[in-house]
C-alpha cells in the first residue's frame, strides 16, 4: 500500500523539521527535569528551599514535559510524515499544521511557566490549568480535523495502518481530555473538577491510563508499522496480524483504566473487570510485538550495522516487556503487593524509556536523514547513544523494580509477636539506594539524548552547508 | 485482479480500509465502549457515594452486625437530621462532612504543592494497613472531594486518617523541616507556608463554587450563605500553614465505625 507515485507529490515537510528538532530538544529538557526530581528523592537538600523548585511542583513538569512536550512532538513529527507518505499527498492545510506547531510550543511554555508556580488541578497528568485545557483542545483538534482530512484526500486506495492508530489516538484522546478535565475555574489559577470521590477516580485512571493506551503506545504503535519496515526495507511481517492487533488494541485498552483502583472504594466488580481485561490484552500487545519484530525476519543481520534499527527493534522488546508486566501488574494478588510502590513507577519507565523514547529515537534519526537528505553527522555516536540508552534505561528499571517488590513486602512484614515489623520511615530510609541508582540510570539516559542532539544539530548544519536546504530548520 | 481490487482480509475490513469516514465512525465507536460501561455505572449504583439528591445515595444499604440497614445519616452528616445543626458543631463521628472555610484553603495548598504525588489517601483493606493506618476508606469519606486525592504512589505514607493522629505543633515543626522530627524523611521543607497569608476572597469562592458542583455539590443547608458570608472571619490572621494543619487534623475521623461492618460492596 506505499505510495507508488510519491515522488511526484511535494510534500509538507517543513513542519515536519520543525517537530522534529523540538522534539529533541524536548527529549533533552525532559529527561533532565526527570533527573533532578529524581535527585530530589534521594538527596532532599536538592529542593534548595524555593518552592518553585520542590518534588511537588516540578514533578508534573517531568511528566508533562517528557509526554506532552516530548512525546506530543515526536507523535506530530511521525503524524504528518507518515500521513503524507502513506497517502501520497500533501497536507490537507499545511497553515492549520504551521497552527498546530505554535499552538502546541505556546502549551508547553504556558506549562514551565505555571506548573512551578503551584497552578494545578491536582489530577495526575492533567495538572495544568482550565485556560490552558482549553488551548489543548482547540491545538488538538486542529492537529485531528487536519490529519484526518490528510488521510481523507490521499491518492493510494487504501489506509495504512499507521494511520489507523493514529485516527484511534486522534478520537480517543478527544474523548478522555474533554471529559477529564471537566472543571468549574474559581479564578484564572484555580479551578475544581465537577466529580468528586468514586466518580472523578474512575475518569481520572480511565484518563490515566488510555493516555498511556492511546497517546504513548496507540500513536507510538503508528511508528512502529511505517518506520520499523522502511529501515529494515521488508514489509511488515503479517497484515492480518495488524489487522487484529488494531481492533483488539482499540476495543481492549479501554477498559484497562479500572486495574489502577484494585481495592479502592470503588465497587469491586470494576478493578476485577480491569483486570480480566488487562490480562486478556497480552494478546494482542504480544501480537503487535511479534509483528514489528517479525518484520526483520530473513534481515536480522541489518542490526549489526545499522544502528537505527537497533532502537527500533529494541523498542519492541521493551514493548513485550512491559505490555507483560503490566498484565501482571494488573491481577489483583499481585497490584495488592505492587499498588502505591516504584514497582509501578519501574514499570512506566520500562514503557517509557525502553518503548516509547527508544522507537521515537529510531524514528528521529531516520527521519533527520531522510528530511535532510543526508547522512548522519556520525553513525558511531548514535550507536554511543544507544548502548547509553540501553544502561540508562535498564538500570532504572531495575533499581525501582527491586525497591518497590521491596517496598510492598517491608509494607506487610509482621515478626513473630504479631505485629509490622517495620515503621514506614524504615522503608523510606531503605530506598535510599535505589534512589540513587534511579537518579544515575535516568542520568545516563538524559546523556545520551545530549548525545542525539548534538548528532542532530551537527548533521542539519554539515547538511545545510553543503546544500542549502533546510537553513529555516537549522536556526533552531 | 489487480492489486487494489484484492482482499487481503474480510470485506468489512476492506471496505473500512479505503473509507476514512467509515474507519473514524468505527474507531469512535471501538473506544468509546469500554469507558461507557465502566464509568456510567458508577452514576447510579449504590456504594458509589453519589448522592443523587434524595438521602438514599441510589439506594446504598449498608448493613449492620445485626443486619439493619445503617441509616446514610449516620455515615453522611445531614444538619437537618443531626443534633448538630452547623460545620461549627459539627463532631467527629457525626458523618462525613464538607471541609470547612479554614481547611478549604488547607486542600487548596495541599494541591497546589502536589502532596498527593506521595500521600495516599485511600486505606485498602488489608491487614497490616488497618494496624498502619486505620480502618479501610469507604467511598462516602471522598464523596466531597472534588478532584479526588486518592493519590497513586506512597513515596510517604498515607494520610487518609492522619486527623488527630499528632498534634498541631507536631505537624508545624513537621511540615516546616521535615527532617527536624524525622531524621530519614525525604520530604520538601515546607517552612515558606508560615509566611503567606491565606487569600481570603479565593477561598470564599471555592466554597460558592463547590455548592454549584453538578455531581456531589456541598448542601446549601450547610454551605449556607450565613456560613459562606462569615468564612473571613474564620480566617482572619492564619496563614497558609494554619490551613494545611487544619486540613491535615480534619482527615478520617468523619465516620464512627463499627467493627466486623461490611462498609463496602
Amino acid at each position: 500500500m506505499e505510495a507508488t507515485q510519491a515522488t511526484a507529490v511535494k510534500y509538507d515537510m517543513d513542519v515536519v523539521r520543525w517537530f522534529t528538532i523540538m522534539a529533541i530538544v524536548y527529549a533533552v529538557v525532559g529527561t533532565f527535569i526527570g533527573v533532578y526530581v529524581a535527585s530530589e528523592l534521594a538527596w532532599p537538600f536538592l529542593n534548595f528551599d524555593i518552592p518553585e523548585l520542590t518534588f511537588g511542583r516540578l514533578r508534573p513538569l517531568h511528566t508533562n514535559a517528557v509526554i506532552f512536550a516530548f512525546g506530543g512532538c515526536v507523535l506530530m513529527a511521525t503524524g504528518f510524515y507518515i500521513v503524507q507518505r502513506t497517502g501520497a499527498t500533501k497536507l490537507w492545510s499545511n497553515g492549520m499544521a504551521w497552527f498546530t506547531f505554535w499552538g502546541w510550543n505556546l502549551i508547553i511554555v504556558c506549562a514551565v511557566i505555571t506548573l512551578p508556580l503551584g497552578l494545578s488541578q491536582g489530577k495526575e497528568y492533567a495538572e495544568l490549568p482550565w485556560w490552558v485545557d482549553i488551548m489543548i483542545a482547540v491545538v488538538w483538534l486542529a492537529y485531528g480535523l487536519n490529519y484526518i482530512m490528510t488521510m481523507a484526500i490521499r491518492t493510494t486506495s487504501h489506509i495504512y495502518v499507521s494511520n489507523w492508530f493514529t485516527m484511534g489516538m486522534i478520537v480517543m484522546i478527544t474523548y478522555l481530555h474533554v471529559v477529564n478535565s471537566m472543571a468549574i475555574p474559581v479564578d484564572w489559577a484555580t479551578s475544581y473538577s465537577i466529580y468528586s470521590g468514586v466518580q472523578d477516580a474512575m475518569i481520572q485512571w480511565w484518563w490515566g491510563h488510555n493516555a498511556v493506551g492511546f497517546y504513548l503506545t496507540g500513536g507510538f504503535l503508528g511508528i512502529m508499522y511505517y518506520f520499523i519496515p522502511k529501515q529494515a526495507q521488508r514489509p511488515v511481517f503479517s497484515y492480518r496480524l495488524s489487522v487484529l492487533h488494531f481492533w483488539t488494541l482499540t476495543f481492549g485498552y479501554v477498559w484497562l483504566g479500572a486495574h489502577h483502583l484494585q481495592y479502592t472504594a470503588l465497587p469491586d466488580w470494576t478493578g476485577s473487570l480491569g483486570a480480566a481485561i488487562s490480562l486478556a490484552m497480552i494478546i494482542p500487545s504480544w501480537g503487535g510485538a511479534m509483528n514489528g519484530m517479525m518484520t526483520l525476519s530473513g534481515a536480522w543481520d541489518k542490526l549489526r550495522t545499522d544502528y537505527i534499527l537497533r532502537f527500533l527493534v529494541t523498542a519492541m522488546a521493551f514493548y513485550a516487556m512491559s505490555t507483560f508486566d503490566g498484565p501482571v501488574m494488573a491481577i489483583k494478588s499481585v497490584n495488592a503487593l505492587s499498588h502505591y510502590t516504584d514497582w509501578t513507577v519501574g514499570h512506566v519507565h520500562a514503557g517509557a524509556l525502553g518503548w516509547m523514547a527508544m522507537i521515537s529515537f529510531g524514528a528521529l534519526y531516520h527521519m533527520v536523514k531522510k528530511l535532510w537528505n543526508t547522512e548522519m553527522y556520525s553513525d558511531s555516536l548514535v550507536n554511543v547513544h544507544f548502548w547509553v540508552a540501553l544502561i540508562g534505561a535498564t538500570t532504572y528499571v531495575v533499581a525501582m523494580w527491586v525497591s518497590g517488590i521491596m517496598q510492598g513486602l517491608m509494607w506487610r512484614d509482621y515478626d513473630e509477636f504479631g505485629t509490622l515489623t517495620y515503621t514506614f520511615v524504615e522503608s523510606v530510609s531503605a530506598m535510599h539506594p535505589y534512589y540513587v541508582m534511579r537518579a544515575v540510570g535516568g542520568a545516563i539516559f538524559n546523556l545520551g539524548a545530549w548525545i542525539m542532539l548534538y548528532n542532530v544539530v551537527m548533521t542539519v548544519r554539515q547538511a545545510s552547508a553543503t546544500r542549502g536546504v533546510g537553513a529555516v530548520a537549522a536556526k533552531a | 485482479m489487480s492489486d487494489h481490487d484484492r482482499f487481503y482480509s474480510t470485506k468489512l475490513q476492506d471496505k473500512i480500509e479505503r473509507n476514512t469516514l467509515l474507519m473514524f465512525v468505527f474507531t469512535a465507536i471501538a473506544v468509546a465502549i469500554g469507558g461507557i460501561v465502566e464509568i456510567v455505572p458508577l452514576f447510579y449504583l449504590p456504594n458509589t457515594a453519589m448522592s443523587g439528591g434524595d438521602g438514599t445515595y441510589n439506594g446504598t444499604a449498608h448493613k449492620d452486625l445485626q443486619g439493619n440497614t445503617i441509616p446514610m445519616d449516620k455515615i453522611v452528616w445531614n444538619p437537618t437530621t443531626s443534633k448538630h445543626k452547623t460545620l461549627a458543631e459539627w463532631q467527629p463521628g457525626d458523618g462525613v462532612r464538607p471541609y470547612n472555610a479554614l481547611e478549604t484553603t488547607g486542600r487548596y495548598v495541599f494541591i497546589r504543592e502536589g502532596c498527593f504525588l506521595c500521600h495516599s489517601q485511600m486505606i485498602r483493606p488489608f491487614r497490616d494497613e488497618k494496624d498502619r493506618y486505620g480502618h479501610y476508606s469507604i467511598a462516602e469519606e471522598s464523596m466531597y472531594d472534588h478532584t479526588y486525592q486518592w493519590g497513586s504512589k506512597r513515596t510517604g505514607p498515607d494520610i487518609a486518617r492522619v486527623g488527630g493522629k499528632y498534634s498541631d505543633e507536631w505537624h508545624r515543626k513537621h511540615l516546616k523541616y521535615p527532617r527536624d522530627v524525622v531524621p530519614e524523611s525525604v520530604m520538601p521543607n515546607f517552612f515558606f507556608l508560615d509566611n503567606n497569608p491565606i487569600d481570603q476572597d479565593k477561598t470564599i469562592k471555592t466554597l460558592e463554587v463547590m455548592t454549584k458542583m453538578p455531581f456531589n455539590p456541598v448542601p446549601k443547608t450547610i454551605y449556607t450563605d450565613e456560613y459562606i458570608a462569615g468564612a473571613k472571619a474564620e480566617l482572619e490572621g492564619k496563614t497558609e500553614m494554619d490551613a494545611v494543619i487544619a486540613y491535615l487534623q480534619s482527615l478520617g475521623n468523619h465516620v464512627k465505625f463499627e467493627e466486623g461492618v461490611n462498609y463496602r460492596d
